[in-house]
């Protein structure tokens, strides 16, 4: 941008900032030392008034770039929001009044807190004089369609809630009729409307009519995704119907391709598949239910009396690991089923490890029991076919502590759930390269530098994120999985799914139209550049980067896709070259302040240690210690980082040759149970960090000084304990010989 | 065969509450509650799951639900909100109606016998014949040596007033109207069975 910045520095005095600070010496910081043309104070800067000044300030072109020199970043958000690219608060409260231990008349402590103080707004003024704005990425092609893959339950209600929202949406499904699994399901288990206890008729023709009927919605029936290129807002897909290619553009995605069941061939012998007639799977007993009699296989006599084996290898280490979710309530349906049809005759046991109901679901285990269903806790052990026609199943069975044979005339595996997405593990690193052809089986075919599947989740294979951090979102901007595609469930959970990710798909269409980042950093403006001429073509940034943003060129020069972008900075962080910045954040940014903090000099006997605080979970931590008042050490500069990821090694390096005499870096926790905001942030920035040893040997200094830790949200009780603890680990040590070079 | 529904059926219907049984859900928080628990041979739960697998014999004619103390604590804390108590209580009763129960059971004894017999004779409980009764229902030897056992309670009981001295107080006020309520009772319960 080529106006001419002005800055405006507004120092609040209330909340006891004004007592405990010396506000003449900040302001003349601010007029004198950083050169901020104007400088203002108010004794209560959130207050209609002391906004109001800011406001008339900024309407009548005195200034256009603000520093408010108040609490912290995460408070007042709408006092202060002003609608301006150049921005930035510097907590003078949270993390440096109300975490410094100042004992009245105790003139050091006093002093300590001062250079934090001084050294804070320092930072906000160096940062802000080094942020531009954002031009938004932005394209006039785009599309705001939606396309969903599949045309099972999920896939029909993700489209039918696109439509009802106003949007386009293109369904497209493999075989020859929409509907999917359902269209075998003689009754529904309840879905989210109380009183969840009574099975309903199967809705899923009048959801396809629904569909159909829409002229919002486009279906392409016996039709496969073979290729998928492109970003949100401007994905090209390719489809095959037959032998004929179609093209389209579309802004978003939703694969809802749905499961298989777990192969019942597959199943331990113990479980008795193929040993006599009598022993069905779910779907095959699902089956012979919609066509009106519940028989025996072997004989066709009336199946009256009917077990259940429920986790027919699930959470099953050698099958199945984990719990199908929805097992434990459709047989719960097919006992009801059994119960209807032959009443005060029918005698149903279901075999379970434990029953699992999710949502409301318990209700309707209430109803099945109600009705009479008997419930077993305990392992089958053993099924023989009998003479008579049905089966024994010898049962270990928990509750009675011992061995029952059970003579029934049918046993139900109730199998799992696997999803029908393709998969990549997103730890292992990729091969390069980004077009391809048609992959068999694969959902999307991304043409993606990291790989045509999507990112899964642990060793299950489900391409889900994050629960909390990413609700139905894929590690792939603009792409969202629903129903059991992305983990097993339910029909009741199903449905809420394909709303949700319905909702995600419209949101991040509507997002990329206005050049803004989805999830997590929703809003953001900025993203990623970089200078050809200094590229390497290490290929760090297109590796690393946790959601697949960057594909490369011919010469292996990354090729970034904004809109794929979740300005996470990993890439930034990741480029030996420095070559990668953001308008409003780079590695030069950081360098500049945290040479700006001023460092005593070694005979005052005052160490400095600079905290890297992730913005996402620690700096929340931090407040939240502000706020119990709890103490650290006057001696430790805090700089947020937008994520671990964007941790440069050059950092480190700069602030060892400033003369810091330790770096403390909090990042959230990885690993399987990861909490980063960005998925691989800090598990990549410990991964650089293991490299930092040769930077500090390089230097001569321990490698003790740099020290890296995982900060959870609800760790504002330990942080003290944490901080103070490294500090006093640096203490011991002599002090760093670079200072005052 | 294991897992019979009949039974199960047939305790739904007829034992007081037993229909509740069906709602079970195998917790085990009534086994933790239960302050006799180590006195019985099953816990409320495992009764429960020994009626619907069938095991008729088994459960009528085991001792665990004249253990019972009517302490409420497990229905206090079922989160099925089973009436245990009265469940349990059923089933004693069922028991013995089915003519399963140990003539010689402790608690079907002093229900049956001794306490039923005592309040149905004037109409209130005499507690000073209530305990030579149940003294010397095993016989005179028994029941002196287990009188002398108890005599510091029984003395301090009557010394606090808890203990009535006097073996016979006569008939309450009104006798014929409860012994018409008790016959009322009997032929209203004939008839709930003949009905089942």
């Amino acid at each position: 941008m080529s106006v001419a910045k002005k800055i405006g520095c507004y120092f609040c005095t209330g909340c006891g900032i004004g007592d405990a600070l010396d506000m003449k010496a900040l302001k003349a910081i601010a007029t004198k030392e950083q050169k901020i043309p104007v400088v203002k104070e108010h004794a209560f800067l959130c207050g209609a008034e002391g906004v109001a000044m800011i406001r008339n300030d900024l309407e009548t072109d005195a200034v256009n770039a603000v520093i408010i020199a108040a609490c912290s970043h995460r408070e007042k958000t709408a006092e202060f929001r002003f609608g301006i690219e150049l921005f930035d608060r510097v907590d003078l409260r949270d993390k440096c009044l109300w975490v410094l231990d100042v004992k009245e008349g105790d003139e050091t402590a006093e002093e300590d807190r001062q250079m934090a103080a001084e050294d804070y707004l320092r930072l906000g003024c160096v940062k802000i004089k080094k942020m531009n704005i954002p031009d938004p990425f932005l394209h006039s092609d785009g599309s705001k369609d939606v396309l969903v893959v599949g045309g099972g339950l999920a896939g029909l209600t993700a489209a039918r809630d696109i439509a009802l929202a106003g949007y386009q949406a293109v369904v497209v499904e493999k075989a020859e009729t929409l509907g999917g699994k359902m269209n075998n399901m003689l009754k529904v288990t309840p879905d989210n409307r109380p009183p969840y206890r009574d099975l309903t008729d199967n809705f899923i023709g009048d959801l396809i009519a629904q569909v159909e009927g829409d002229n919002r919605i486009k279906v392409f029936k016996n039709t496969v995704v073979t290729k998928t290129a492109g970003q949100p807002g401007r994905f090209d897909v390719t489809l095959k119907s037959g032998g004929t290619p179609l093209d389209i553009r579309v802004g978003s995605i939703v694969v809802a391709t749905g499961f298989d069941l777990y192969d019942p061939a597959k199943l331990p012998g113990n479980l008795g598949y193929g040993s006599s007639p009598d022993v069905v799977t779910s779907a095959e007993f699902e089956k012979m239910a919609k066509a009106g009699q519940i028989l025996r296989k072997s004989d066709g006599k009336p199946a009256k009396r009917v077990a259940f084996a429920l986790c027919a290898g699930q959470r099953d280490k050698a099958h199945l690991d984990y719990c199908s979710g929805a097992c434990c309530i459709y047989s719960m349906k097919q006992a009801l089923y059994v119960i209807e049809q032959y009443k005060q005759e029918a005698s149903t046991f279901l075999i379970y490890q434990e029953i699992r109901t999710p949502g409301q679901m318990e209700d309707f285990y209430r109803k099945a029991q109600d009705e009479g269903a008997v419930f077993i806790k305990g392992d089958v052990a053993k099924v023989t076919a009998n003479s008579g026609g049905g089966v024994a199943v010898e049962v270990k069975d928990h509750l009675l502590r011992g061995s029952e044979s059970l003579d029934v005339d049918l046993l139900v595996l109730a199998t799992g759930m696997v999803s029908t997405v393709d998969t990549i593990d997103p730890n292992v690193a990729s091969q390069i390269g980004a077009g391809r052809d048609e992959l068999p089986g694969s959902v999307l075919n991304l043409q993606y530098r990291q790989g045509p599947s999507l990112p899964r989740l642990g060793e299950a294979g489900f391409p889900d994120s994050h629960f909390i951090c990413f609700p139905y979102e894929t590690r792939r901007t603009g792409i969202y999985v629903a129903g059991p595609a992305r983990r097993p469930m339910g029909i009741a959970a199903t449905m809420t799914d394909a709303t949700g990710a319905a909702l995600k798909a419209i949101q991040a269409v509507e997002a990329v139209a206005g050049g803004v980042a989805v999830h997590p950093r929703s809003g953001d403006l900025s993203f990623p550049s970089y200078r050809p001429e200094g590229c390497t073509q290490c290929k760090r940034c297109t590796e690393e980067c946790p959601f697949g943003a960057i594909n490369e060129d011919d010469k292996g020069n990354p090729l970034f896709n904004p809109a794929r972008c979740r300005r996470c900075s990993t890439c930034m962080g990741a480029c030996p070259q420095k070559i990668i910045s953001f308008a409003n954040y780079s590695v030069d940014m950081i360098s500049t302040m945290l040479k700006e903090i001023e460092i005593p000099e070694e005979d005052e006997e005052k160490p400095r240690i600079l905290v890297f605080a992730c913005t996402n979970d620690a700096i929340p931590a931090m407040d939240m210690m502000g706020r119990n008042r709890g103490k650290i050490s006057p001696y430790i500069r805090i700089i947020p980082l937008r994520c671990m990821g964007s941790l440069s090694l050059v950092w480190i390096a700069d602030a060892m040759s400033k003369g810091f005499d330790g770096v403390l870096l909090m990042g959230c926790r990885h690993g399987d149970d990861y909490q980063c905001h960005n998925v691989r942030g800090s598990s990549l920035a410990e991964t650089r960090l293991s490299k930092v040893s040769e930077t500090l040997d390089r230097l001569k200094l321990e490698s003790v000084r740099v020290k890296m830790m995982e900060v959870n949200i609800m760790d504002a009780d330990s942080l003290p304990k944490a901080i103070d603890g490294f500090v006093e680990q640096i203490a011991k040590l002599k002090p760093n010989p670079y200072k005052g070079f | 065969m294991a897992y019979d529904l009949s039974f199960a059926k047939e305790v739904y219907k007829k034992s007081e509450m037993g229909h509740w049984i069906k709602m079970c859900m195998q917790c085990g928080v009534c086994a933790g509650s239960c302050p006799l628990r180590a006195h019985w041979q099953h816990s409320p739960r495992q009764l429960f799951q020994m009626v619907r697998a069938g095991k008729k014999d088994e459960v009528l004619k085991s001792s665990d639900m004249w253990m019972c103390t009517s302490c409420y604590n497990c229905i206090a804390r079922c989160p099925r909100n089973l009436p245990i108590t009265h469940i349990i209580h059923g089933l004693a009763r069922y028991a013995e109606t089915q003519g399963k129960v140990d003539p010689k059971q402790p608690t079907r004894r002093f229900a049956v016998e001794v306490f039923w017999e005592n309040i149905v004779a004037t109409g209130r409980v005499g507690e000073a014949m209530l305990t030579m009764r149940l003294y010397f229902q095993d016989g005179i030897g028994a029941g002196i040596q287990r009188g002398l056992e108890m005599k510091d309670s029984a003395l301090g009981m009557l010394k606090t007033r808890r203990l009535n001295p006097i073996p016979f107080r006569g008939k309450i006020k009104g006798y014929d109207g409860f012994k018409k309520m008790l016959a009322k009772a009997a032929e209203l319960e004939v008839k709930l069975e003949n009905k089942a």
